[in-house]
């Protein structure tokens, strides 16, 4: 349904070259985030119907440093097979829904990426009595996967490279492509390994029935992404989640960033904005990045509030200080 | 002539609606940087698809070939529903006109039943008794030596090609997928009733005095039927029941939901994919428009025969 309504806006609306994306999210007075239908850890309603996730909170950061206000986000949910076109049509102003980094889409889909939060890798789970322990031992088997991923291509690449053959059973809708897993349609299912573990954990009837075996065949670097075409746009949502980055480098968090207006260190005194005016730089109040600490927390605090939880470990989302990936271009 | 002017009048503001479109969609996918046209068609495609119904297919095939497996996909399912609810239709429709209490009774509640819940529900339906709840491929039920039901769908022996048990699954023999066997059964069982009905409305259309007649000419019950009956109802059945196929067809599009590889499946993942969804859909439309037109045509031109000669509408 949303991908008709996004074509009806590519076939009927006039081009918008006037308006800026900063200026239409100003005036509609919230941000239109584009998240999954539900992926515990990343984005999902909780038992009260509030949406929480390492992704809502990039769509969160990038509210708190335009309007100063976190809430003022409007989530879209949007299956695999929506996401491209919701973003393409301009029905929402950033897509922060686990979504890999491709070259592809990069250069061919009119997106730019701002970013990674997430570094992720495809993996494949399989039910225990199986008794399967490597993923080369796959040969024949029936694998459960969604249409139009990243995942589907890699893993038909991994199985032609291994000269092993697969059987696919495609479904768009998550809850559906896990009632034909755990239902017994398939041996395996697979997709990036954090989906694997939030999924294992939070919708398995019985968790200790499947295992996710040790091979990560691919890169999936998940991050948020913007249209071509508005660079302002595109500056504000990647030094969103850079200030989340770097006030978790910085020893900032959402406890202590009042104190920090009494810091003697400079770095801090810009990064919260007392002094420097960066926030004008990109047209925001200077306040900004405060305001996202302030209300969203630092990286830290989202990855442990949202995946810790779960099970997740830091891994390659570790600061780059403590040997993992995560890494924010000074803010100076 | 002021019919003419003003007829003209719509017709050209048609072609300006249609110009402005086209040339609003290019202008805002090139404003976009969104690639167009057709070329990707020739890529590769690089994803598997579960079934193929005549096409030999893998991922370093290009788009086209994928699209095509789709649609053949379709045809296979269209055409096997058609036949079957066809078959099924006219069965349940008699039986609703026997003298047989049971069997009427039994004819019309499947086709009140059926009729009046969605065929979407009727599929996820199917779907979740096949896939979930026969039993895993290793303890595959058999009702009969070498028929194998379990969650990996029926298989079946074919003359020279028993299926066996072989690590994940079944090989040899013949192999209906549980999403194409709850498609089938799903449309075949759906549109049958509203065939059934069809039957009923043609058979009851004919003059009881052709009955009388047929009977007093020492014609027997089934006789009359195949040579008196059905022959003059099939007039008022074919018409309706063009458009029955006609939705069969449509309705098999559904597949996408219970992920069945039919056209819309493989276009959804192709627009997905390459990010041309316009492109896509109009292939879409394309190709439902020919199948129903071929259709129509060729019910029309049965329609046609079978028709009383000389009468004209």
């Amino acid at each position: 349904m949303r991908l008709s309504i996004g074509i009806f806006l590519v076939l009927f609306s006039a081009v918008a070259a006037a308006q800026s994306t900063l200026d239409s999210v100003r005036s509609k007075g919230f941000v239109s985030c584009g998240t999954n239908t539900g992926l515990a850890g990343f984005s999902q309603p909780d038992s009260k119907g509030v949406w929480r996730g390492i992704d809502v909170d990039l769509c969160r950061a990038v509210a708190a440093a335009v309007f100063g206000d976190a809430a003022k986000v409007r989530y879209v949910p949007a299956t695999t097979q929506q996401r491209f076109t919701s973003l393409q049509s301009g029905e929402v102003d950033l897509l922060s829904r686990n979504t890999t980094w491709s070259f592809s889409r990069d250069a061919s889909l009119g997106f730019n990426f701002a970013g990674i939060n997430f570094y992720d890798g495809q993996g494949f789970m399989v039910w225990k009595k199986l008794n399967v322990k490597s993923a080369k031992q796959l040969n024949g088997a029936t694998i459960c996967v969604q249409p139009g991923t990243t995942t589907e291509l890699n893993l038909a690449d991994y199985f032609r490279a291994n000269r092993m053959t697969f059987k696919p059973v495609v479904i768009d809708k998550l809850e559906e492509v896990m009632n034909a897993y755990f239902g017994g349609r398939c041996d395996v299912f697979t997709t990036d390994v954090s989906g694997l573990v939030s999924v294992r954990g939070s919708r398995a009837p019985n968790a200790a029935d499947h295992v996710i075996l040790p091979e990560v065949i691919s890169k999936e670097p998940l991050g948020p992404l913007v249209r071509h075409g508005d660079d302002r746009w595109f500056d504000i949502v990647k030094w969103s989640l850079f200030a989340m980055i770097e006030a978790e480098e910085m020893g900032l968090s959402s406890k202590t960033i009042d104190q920090a207006a009494s810091s003697k260190d400079p770095a801090v005194q810009r990064f919260i904005g007392a002094t420097g005016d960066f926030g004008k730089m990109l047209g925001l109040d200077n306040r900004w990045a405060f305001n996202i600490v302030k209300q969203v927390g630092n990286y830290g605090e989202s990855f442990d509030a949202n995946l810790k939880p779960l099970g997740f470990e830091r891994g390659l989302n570790a600061l780059w200080k403590d040997g993992g990936l995560m890494y924010s271009p000074p803010i100076r | 002539m002021k019919r003419v002017v003003f007829q003209g009048i719509a017709l050209g503001g048609a072609v300006v609606l249609g110009w402005y479109l086209v040339a609003n969609t290019l202008d805002n996918l090139a404003a976009r940087n969104i690639a167009s046209g057709f070329a990707f068609l020739r890529r590769e495609a690089g994803f598997e698809i579960g079934e193929s119904a005549f096409l030999a297919y893998g991922a370093a095939d290009s788009y086209l070939r994928a699209l095509v497996v789709g649609l053949s996909n379709t045809f296979k399912v269209a055409i096997a529903g058609v036949v079957l609810a066809t078959a099924l239709g006219a069965v349940a429709g008699i039986s609703r006109l026997s003298g047989n209490i049971l069997l009427r009774a039994v004819a019309a509640a499947y086709v009140e039943f059926i009729r009046n819940v969605p065929l979407l529900v009727q599929l996820f339906f199917w779907y979740a008794v096949i896939a979930e709840a026969l039993p895993p491929a290793r303890e595959a039920l058999q009702p009969l030596p070498g028929l194998f039901l379990s969650s990996r769908g029926i298989y079946f022996p074919l003359p020279g090609s028993l299926p066996v048990l072989e690590g994940f699954n079944f090989s040899g023999g013949g192999h209906l997928s549980p999403e194409f066997a709850a498609l089938l059964i799903g449309l075949v069982i759906y549109t049958g009733a509203f065939v059934a009905e069809i039957v009923r409305a043609g058979i009851l259309a004919v003059g009881r005095g052709q009955v009388d007649a047929a009977q007093a000419l020492g014609l027997g019950r089934g006789a009359t039927l195949r040579h008196v009956v059905l022959p003059q109802s099939l007039r008022v059945i074919v018409p309706p029941l063009t458009s029955q196929y006609l939705n069969l067809v449509k309705n098999s599009s559904l597949a996408v939901a219970i992920g069945y590889p039919d056209l819309v499946a493989i276009a959804g993942t192709t627009i997905n994919q390459t990010g041309q969804a316009i492109e896509g859909i109009a292939l879409i439309m394309a190709v439902y428009l020919t199948i129903s037109l071929t259709i129509s045509s060729l019910m029309n031109w049965y329609n046609a025969r079978v028709a009383l000669k000389g009468w004209q509408a």
